[in-house]
């Protein structure tokens, strides 16, 4: 099953469960959705529950809160995260916020799907991802998804929650094969061990997760030692109780991003690290995210902006030799 | 418009189409990636409107080589941005969607929905404070009329009567979205005439649409503030390259291609401008040519240095 079609079964198993689960979003109806998620889904359920909207991100996201409150479990769907920018008041001010300041009055079951990151020469302002500003917003859930299985089993879990989730997607993870256990009782806040290892931690999420799986033989050739991979899965929480025995246990960790370098999230696992682990390290940690720049069009430059498999074995080896791996 | 510039119109909506088949074949063959929405069916609109806002400031959507085209831009400065090279208008760094040449008073290209609506009011409040009487001209497709911040900028240059030409470019959809399905009415002309004068025109009739800007943009000159322009028009392909536009039946594509503006313009030319039917040639001829010597250009033309990947961050260096 492809990863858009593993999604595409959680929201109709969800919405088959719970008729008060709804949809919204552009061309979410009856185009099917822009990358194919919510496709056949106004056919079965109607325009009704499943709805176009106008080209109005902040509206998508407001309105969602509005039909939580009123007791409906919207599903919004932002076309992709770079348009989410105009909905982020409503996100941060009212989706984060509504629960806590009401005392806990006001219950918001909802998600908000988020398909972000650098796709193929898109360019600048489509190329963004923006977990490091969810993240830092108490009160959201950020799920972020890169194994197929998890996929369905997470985004069902979000629809199905009573908490307000943001769902980010990789949009070059669309079309990714894989075997989904559907009876599988799946927890969403807990990292998946992508690989097991022994003398580097590697963490990262998203796509960038394939992209250290490719990486991997070449490290473990050149540098003589096996390496434990980890999808983080959940950015917020997040499993420090993973990331802990596997840095325990190998003494080193590299954090590995697509977003920008400054203020990226890794910051946050690194400097988590740095605070409750420093005894347990045996060289300092390396992070490796995109430069601090706009994503350019041009492929060659694309490519230079962010990590890819050649320069994630690059550097994780240059690194390791330095350091005695 | 006199002879000259109707030939001049017909000269360019033809080459807009050339360009745009030739940037469709060189994507399909891989030398164009990214995203790539074809203006073909809305020549008569893009170029007409361009030319006939002859001076002044042009804000554009991501739908645009035509535009920048029309606005003096090279189109092989063009079509190397498309492959992504050195020489192209925006270093390879903008692609199909950002194209910019302030030196033409182009700006963009601009892919986010709406999002430049507000750049171009505070452009026209620019002008006007330094004293500049020729105005802005903002285009954009009817989808970007549901967003905030459209109904803000109608309010804030209506306010201070800005010397700002708004033009919707209404073919009708949003992506796969029909207007009429994301707005109570049609005609998205209705939500401006509130706030300031407002025209409707056939987006298809590259006459009619000269007309109707050069009056807008002489009224703007003398000082009368926002007006609205919305052009009705009909897209021939997708809504980029890689839509299947599955979502509009044969009959109505039929009915949209009836109306092709090239042919229209073509028999206005004939009637009403005399040009023989080798006059004609000669101008289709030329419009080829230069459409080829552009592909040829932006495919010998270097790549950008991997270096440039931190150029133009900022303007200054710390
Ligand atoms: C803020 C924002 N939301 C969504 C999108 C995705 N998107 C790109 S083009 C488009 C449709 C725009 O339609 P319209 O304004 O009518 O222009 P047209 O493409 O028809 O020329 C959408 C939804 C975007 N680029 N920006």
């Amino acid at each position: 099953m492809l990863y858009r079609e593993a999604l595409n079964r959680a929201y109709d198993e969800a919405m088959a469960l719970d008729e008060t689960v709804v949809t919204l979003g552009e061309d979410v109806g009856l185009y099917g959705g822009s990358f194919r998620v919510t496709e056949g889904l106004v056919e079965k359920y109607g325009e009704k529950r499943v709805m176009d909207t106008p080209i109005a991100e902040l509206s998508i996201v407001g309105n969602a809160v509005g039909m939580a409150i009123g007791g409906l479990r919207p599903v919004a769907e932002i076309m992709t995260g770079n348009f989410s920018l105009l909905a982020f008041d409503q996100i941060i001010n009212h989706m984060a916020k509504l629960r806590y300041m009401s005392n806990g009055k006001i219950t918001l079951p909802m998600v908000v799907r988020f398909p972000q990151g650098v796709s193929k020469q898109l360019a600048a302002q489509h190329s963004e991802s923006y977990e490091q500003m969810l993240c830092a917003v108490p009160g959201l859930r950020v799920l972020s998804v890169c194994d197929v299985n998890y996929a369905y089993h997470a985004l069902k879990h979000a629809i199905l929650s009573d908490d307000p989730y943001i769902f980010i997607e990789h949009e070059l993870l669309y079309n990714k094969k894989g075997g989904v256990n559907f009876d599988e009782q799946l927890d969403p806040f807990k990292a998946r061990i992508a690989k097991e290892g022994r003398y580097v931690t590697i963490v990262s999420y998203l796509k960038m997760v394939d992209d250290v799986m490719t990486a991997v033989p070449e490290i473990e050739k050149e540098l003589g030692c096996s390496c434990e991979v980890i999808d983080l899965c959940s950015l917020n929480p997040v499993d420090y109780e993973t990331l802990k025995a596997s840095i325990e246990k190998t003494s080193r960790l590299v954090m590995v991003e697509e977003d920008h370098k400054t203020g990226g999230y890794g910051a946050q696992i690194v400097s988590w690290a740095a605070e409750e682990l420093f005894y347990a390290l045996d060289a300092p940690p390396l992070r490796l995210a995109g430069a601090d720049v706009p994503i350019p069009y041009n492929r060659t430059l694309e490519l230079a902006s962010i990590p890819t498999p050649d320069s994630i074995a690059k550097d994780v080896i240059e690194w390791g030799r330095k350091n005695d791996v | 418009m006199n002879k000259l510039e109707a030939e001049n119109i017909y000269f360019e909506m033809v080459r807009g189409r050339a360009f745009e088949y030739a940037a469709k074949e060189h994507y399909m063959q891989g030398d164009i990636s990214g995203f790539l929405h074809l203006d073909i069916g809305q020549e008569a609109l893009s170029v007409a409107a361009v030319k006939a806002f002859e001076k002044g400031d042009i804000f554009s959507t991501y739908r645009e080589h035509i535009m920048a085209m029309a606005r003096g831009i090279e189109p092989s400065a063009v079509m190397a941005e498309l492959f992504g090279k050195a020489s192209g208008v925006s270093g390879g760094k903008g692609g199909s969607m950002h194209l910019f040449e302030p030196s033409h008073f182009f700006y963009g290209g601009d892919a986010i929905v709406g999002g430049h609506i507000p750049n171009a009011v505070g452009c026209a409040y620019a002008r006007k404070l330094q004293g500049s009487e020729d105005g802005v001209m903002v285009i954009f497709g009817d989808g970007a009329t549901n967003g905030g911040a459209f109904f803000e900028s109608l309010n804030n240059a209506a306010t201070q009567k800005l010397p700002l030409l708004f033009l919707c470019e209404n073919n009708g959809y949003a992506i796969g979205t029909a207007i009429t399905r994301a707005a109570p009415f049609k005609e998205q002309v209705k939500k401006a005439e509130p706030y300031m004068l407002t025209y409707s025109v056939d987006g298809m009739d590259a006459e009619a649409v000269y007309n109707v800007v050069r009056e807008a943009q002489t009224k703007i000159q003398e000082g009368h503030g926002p007006i609205f322009i919305e052009a009705f028009t009909c897209r021939f392909e997708g809504h980029s390259v890689s839509d299947s536009n599955a979502y509009r039946s044969a009959q109505e594509m039929e009915h949209c291609k009836a109306k092709d503006p090239i042919e229209h313009f073509k028999a206005v030319l004939r009637e009403k401008y005399l040009l023989s039917d080798a006059d004609i040639s000669t101008l289709e001829e030329k419009a080829q040519k230069e459409v080829d010597d552009a592909v040829t250009f932006a495919k010998a033309a270097a790549e950008p240095e991997v270096d440039a990947l931190f150029e133009h961050v900022f303007a200054e260096e710390v």
